[in-house]
């Protein structure tokens, strides 16, 4: 590793190359068929690792980097999200 | 021609600041550092310096706001003191460790409790190990000289750390001395603006003192370390350059009449004068004794040192800080230089003047009595503390 000057990463979106999703305990699990298609739980997501690309998918998470911080199942207005205990 | 003014060493400090260019000043005012930001704002309202002066609501914002502008690219300076300094303890290590070569006017004030507003060097001593390059001025000509140096310095790519420039509280800040003002054109040839390494750009996005797990954060503050042992060379480089376009001496130690000296007086800051005095006087009689002031406490100048007492009888070292439950922080550091030597000098320290106790020339033949004695193989304490009026202190048994 190089030790730059000031502990300075030269190059932006570097954060991507660090899954992060390990430090997770317990998993968001999303119920489609309960689940609206509202998106409220892509706008509460810190880290931004929900998405929706069309209604017929739904929403999904990036398990790479979700932390299971559980805001999603939380916020959700019609309780299709689950927290379900991550095992290893 | 270079003009000469009657300044306080706060006025030296912020005119120096002027020369320099200084593009952001984020300030938080204390005594005895607040004439720093009241005379910046007047050059800036006067449109007399073209500079972003943020008026912070604490020091540790101050210190923050210098951090980020100084990330930018920018050239930055401050002023603090004591409290204040204290304050900023947290970010002060942060500015160091992103290699942020920020230049500090410090008023020296001592610490609370109990309140005190004036001399000691205990605040700056407190920030000794954050990586900022330490500089004591021993009058008001030196603040604004070591701060203009101090940001040719610090700016070296060879350096790229913060530094701060020390001035005794109201004994240097508050009192008037003819400064010689250097010419605009003169201290643009000597400094040039700054070039970062690295800058925060929106357009080529980057990510400053990210983190740092235990398998590399040790190299991290091996790199910071190596720019100050770098930081010696680089000083003595500008010192050098400074007295050839400007004529005036300045060296990390500075000796004074220490060839066949016996016993020799190492001094931080203002008490240097009164300590010449009493080395004069001391000569005139006879008596064998030099002094050495130290300029530049970081980087340590453990070269001069050893080369200034290695053939001293007796080394006194006078303070105007305590580490309690020691002694005076520069002693150890001062002995360190002999730790493995054959051939070591006796190695005495004075806590004296904490403050702002006046420090006389009395006090100092006092302390050549102490160290003459403990020549003479008499018992001497290691830590001596000058004045001190010990039958008043209340003791609960």
């Amino acid at each position: 590793m190089k030790i730059t000057i000031g502990a300075t990463v030269t190059e932006a979106g570097s954060s991507v190359r660090n899954k992060t999703g390990g430090w997770r305990n317990m998993r968001p699990v999303t119920d489609l068929a309960k689940c609206k298609r509202c998106g409220i739980c892509i706008i509460v997501c810190p880290d931004a690792v929900i998405s929706m690309k069309t209604r017929e998918e739904g929403p999904k998470t990036d398990y790479d980097y979700c932390k299971g911080c559980g805001i999603c199942a939380n916020e959700c207005p019609f309780k299709a999200i689950e927290m379900q205990q991550e095992e290893r | 021609m270079a003009m000469k003014m009657v300044l306080r060493g706060n006025m030296a400090t912020a005119y120096a600041a002027k020369l320099a260019r200084v593009e952001v000043i984020p300030a938080y005012p204390i005594t005895p550092s607040t004439l720093f930001p009241e005379k910046i704002s007047e050059f800036v309202a006067n449109g007399e310096l073209k500079c972003q002066f943020i008026k912070c609501e604490s020091e540790h914002s101050a210190m923050s706001a210098c951090i980020g502008a100084s990330a930018t690219g920018a050239r930055v300076a401050t002023a603090t003191s004591s409290q204040g300094l204290a304050l900023m303890h947290e970010v002060v290590f942060i500015a160091a460790g992103l290699r942020l070569p920020i230049v500090m006017a410090i008023g020296n004030r001592a610490l609370s409790a109990p309140i005190n507003i004036w001399c000691d060097h205990q605040d700056t001593i407190a920030e000794r190990d954050s990586g900022w390059l330490q500089f004591y001025a021993e009058k008001n000509q030196e603040t604004l000289d070591l701060m203009l140096m101090a940001f040719k310095i610090c700016e070296d790519h060879r350096v790229l750390l913060p530094g701060m420039v020390g001035m005794d509280a109201f004994v240097l800040t508050h009192t008037m001395e003819c400064v010689d003002i250097p010419e605009q054109e003169e201290v643009d040839r000597f400094l040039p603006p700054y070039k970062p390494v690295y800058k925060l750009d929106v357009n080529n996005p980057m990510t400053f003192g990210a983190f740092s797990s235990p398998d590399n954060y040790m190299e991290f503050r091996y790199a910071v370390h190596m720019a100050m042992e770098s930081a010696v060379k680089v000083i003595d480089e500008v010192f050098e350059e400074f007295e050839k376009k400007f004529g005036r001496n300045y060296q990390r130690v500075v000796p004074f009449m220490v060839e066949d000296a016996e016993v020799i007086l190492v001094t931080i800051g203002s008490m240097t004068g009164t300590a010449r005095e009493a080395v004069r006087l001391l000569r005139s009689k006879g008596k064998k004794v030099g002094l050495l002031k130290i300029t530049t406490l970081r980087p340590f100048p453990k070269d001069l040192l050893k080369k200034y007492l290695k053939d001293a009888k007796v080394v006194v070292v006078l303070e105007r800080n305590i580490s309690l439950g020691f002694g005076g922080a520069v002693y150890p550091e001062i002995a360190a230089v002999f730790a493995n030597a054959a051939r070591r000098p006796k190695i005495y320290d004075f806590i004296i003047g904490l403050g702002g106790r006046d420090i006389v020339v009395e006090d100092i033949v006092k302390v050549y009595e102490i160290a003459m004695d403990a020549l003479k193989a008499k018992k001497a304490e290691m830590v001596e503390w000058i004045g001190v009026r010990k039958d008043e202190i209340e003791v609960i048994k």
